[in-house]
């Protein structure tokens, strides 16, 4: 009986087989799980330094109060009692940049969404889309220079200076500018996807119907296409909140609650990178408050998010 | 009544007449607009490009690539942060693509869907939203305690130092605070969701036929998946997986938060030449366990400093010239990646 013979060592071989699937797929599980290992440490590293510490050491919240950090309208990080860690200061001067960025970036990115889908022919999108790939890709800390260096001495002072408005070298005014370019990309290929989903049929009836493409584009197709443009905004919005390097060169180092967008100011993001760089010891109360800031602007992007990803599920339209 | 008959038939037509005037000058002067915006970005991108250029034409020379930091501007160069950023991205890369491309694979083609499945799944959309910061932060306060204690193993072993070979080198190997192994783990985790979500859709673009094809020839979950799925999503996956390596090359906040070096007039490892890594290879083992800085880290230090005449804004454009030039480079060989193997594979 050769052939059982065979199917024998085909049955061994096929089982040392399963077994070594096994073992793979074990071994990708945990690559896998490794990204909630991920999230789950940053929630305790967070919360350990933050809220509760466990052993010697003593966390943010139990040398200030929460009360304090919520309510006080200042932002000294200092040891000792001139010390005052109200975060306002810091959310206020994140929020600014935030919004300018959102100026400049929802025009823009809705704009160029629209442009890419309801005008641009092949050849110009072919052209369009790989710049705005190249505009996303460029750094944080580039952006940062070039608000620094070019948008601040060379747009703002001549213009405002017309205007007799006193700019100085770092402010908010910049950092959201250019805080609004970087994010514009995300906004018009995220708004671009969902626009180009619109079915066709809703563009054909609204031009038989006598609509002129201005009509076709703001009243048929950018409604249809509302949740994903709105979620589009709020991811832009978050990712302008935790954006780091180009804010942190470009407005300074300042936590003031005066929201003046031509004056210096602190974003949560600087702030933690001065406190990382500074060269305090590691359990002083500024380190410590890195920490508090951290898990502000940890909890602040992650709403944000949910937000968004609860507009798009809830209001989505669903076309066959 | 006349009135009634008449009137009507003249404002009718006036009015359509205006009416669609003014809707057709609407959809015109929308065009324009949404042009303009869409332009007005790529003006921004061309405005920065040339104002980086033609400030940094005046440090812009062979020997900005092959000196160190120095106070004095004209000599300052960016040689260490070229060799930080160069090991950083090795190790990031050499950390990130297993993990990341095993994930997608188990979430696309191994993964039941059940509680914990849909747990990785809801946790890595949030975990791609997540400023890069706060990865910094856990590098600092999770995997620089971590090298600490593996600093202490170190030390307790200089046995192995007998058996010759590596004798020196592991005699002076030290460990620091912020070194590249530290920073190559805290970027790894700010990449690795783009890698992730890159290699998901590489391998769900893969149509199931060939999966069916497979499976009936016989061929097990995994020989199917070895040898046919991963193949056939590769371009896809390389070519996500070069864009997240070039975002961990310009990305400086996680590795500031750990305590990178803003001003270094040292290469990890020692190795300032190609040339001499060639010459002395043993010398890489201890790049990991060296401090180092990055390139973006540098900029941002020359972007800050404060000098009378502003002569360090020269050196801060040439250092992103550099940065922006290995960018290019980087993504042109993405682009090649995509362009062949769209040639080569037709479903």
């Amino acid at each position: 009986m050769p052939r059982a013979g065979g199917s024998m060592s085909d049955w061994f071989s096929a089982k040392k087989n399963r077994r070594h699937e096994t073992v793979i797929r074990t071994g990708l599980f945990v690559c896998a799980a490794l990204s909630v290992l991920t999230t789950g440490a940053i929630v305790y590293v967070l919360l350990s330094n933050a809220v509760y510490a466990p052993g010697d050491k003593t966390a943010f919240f139990e040398r200030v109060t929460v009360t304090e950090f919520l309510t006080s309208t200042q932002w000294k990080p200092v040891e000792g009692d001139r010390g005052r860690f109200g975060i306002w200061p810091l959310l206020s001067g994140t929020m600014m940049v935030a919004l300018i960025s959102s100026l400049v970036s929802i025009p823009a990115g809705l704009g160029a969404a629209i442009y890419m889908t309801e005008y641009a022919g092949p050849r110009e999108r072919q052209f369009l889309k790989p710049m705005l790939e190249l505009l996303a890709g460029i750094p944080s800390v580039v952006f940062g220079f070039f608000a620094l260096k070019f948008v601040t001495p060379w747009l703002l002072k001549p213009v405002l200076g017309l205007l007799n408005l006193d700019v100085s070298i770092f402010n908010s005014l910049s950092a959201g500018i250019v805080v609004g370019v970087m994010v514009t990309p995300l906004i018009a290929s995220l708004s671009e996807d969902v626009i180009r989903s619109v079915p066709r049929s809703l563009r054909e009836a609204a031009h038989a119907l006598g609509s002129t493409k201005f009509d076709v584009s703001m009243k048929v197709v950018v409604p249809a296409a509302l949740s994903g443009i709105l979620a589009s905004f709020l991811l832009a919005f978050s990712r302008a909140v935790g954006e780091t390097m180009a804010v942190a060169i470009a407005a300074g180092g300042n936590p003031v609650m005066a929201m003046n967008p031509l004056k210096g100011s602190q974003t949560m993001t600087g702030f933690m990178v001065h406190a990382s760089t500074g060269d305090s010891a590691a359990d002083s109360i500024s380190r410590m408050s890195m920490y508090a800031v951290g898990i502000t602007l940890f909890l602040l992007t992650l709403l944000i998010n949910l937000i968004s990803g609860w507009i798009l599920r809830r209001y989505r339209e669903e076309y066959q | 009544m006349s009135e009634f008959v008449d009137q009507p038939a003249v404002s009718f037509r006036q009015g359509t007449d205006t009416l669609l005037r003014r809707r057709l000058l609407n959809a015109k002067v929308f065009r324009t607009v949404c042009m303009l915006l869409t332009y007005s970005s790529l003006a921004v991108l061309g405005v920065l490009m040339g104002s980086v250029l033609w400030s940094s034409l005046s440090r812009l020379a062979p020997d900005f690539l092959t000196n160190h930091y120095s106070m004095n501007p004209v000599r300052c160069g960016i040689l260490a942060g070229l060799w930080g950023s160069f090991w950083l991205v090795l190790l990031t890369a050499a950390m990130s693509i297993p993990i990341g491309v095993g994930s997608a694979v188990y979430l696309e083609e191994m993964a039941a869907d059940n509680f914990l499945v849909r747990l990785i799944r809801i946790n890595l959309s949030n975990l791609a939203g997540v400023p890069s910061i706060v990865y910094g932060i856990l590098g600092l306060s999770a995997f620089r305690p971590l090298m600490i204690s593996l600093q202490t193993f170190f030390d307790g072993t200089r046995a192995i130092n007998v058996l010759g070979l590596f004798r020196v080198r592991i005699l002076h190997l030290e460990i620091f605070d912020g070194s590249v192994l530290i920073g190559a783990m805290t970027m790894s985790l700010v990449i690795l969701p783009i890698v992730i979500i890159a290699s998901q859709e590489a391998l769900r673009a893969v149509p199931s036929s060939i999966r069916v094809a497979s499976l009936a020839l016989g061929a097990t979950r995994w020989q199917t998946i070895w040898r046919q799925v991963i193949p056939a999503a590769l371009p896809g996956i390389a070519t996500g997986v070069i864009l997240a390596v070039s975002r961990a090359i310009g990305e400086a906040a996680p590795i500031m938060m750990i305590g990178v070096l803003t001003v270094a007039s040292m290469c990890p490892g020692g190795i300032e030449t190609p040339l001499q890594l060639l010459q002395d290879p043993i010398s890489v083992i201890a790049v990991p366990f060296d401090q180092f800085t990055a390139m973006p880290v540098e900029i941002y230090d020359w972007s800050k400093q404060p000098d009378p005449q502003d002569r360090f804004t020269d050196v801060a454009a040439a250092g992103i010239v550099v940065l922006l030039g290995v960018l290019l480079i980087i993504n042109a060989a993405a682009m090649i990646v995509r362009a062949r193997a769209g040639r080569r594979i037709q479903w």
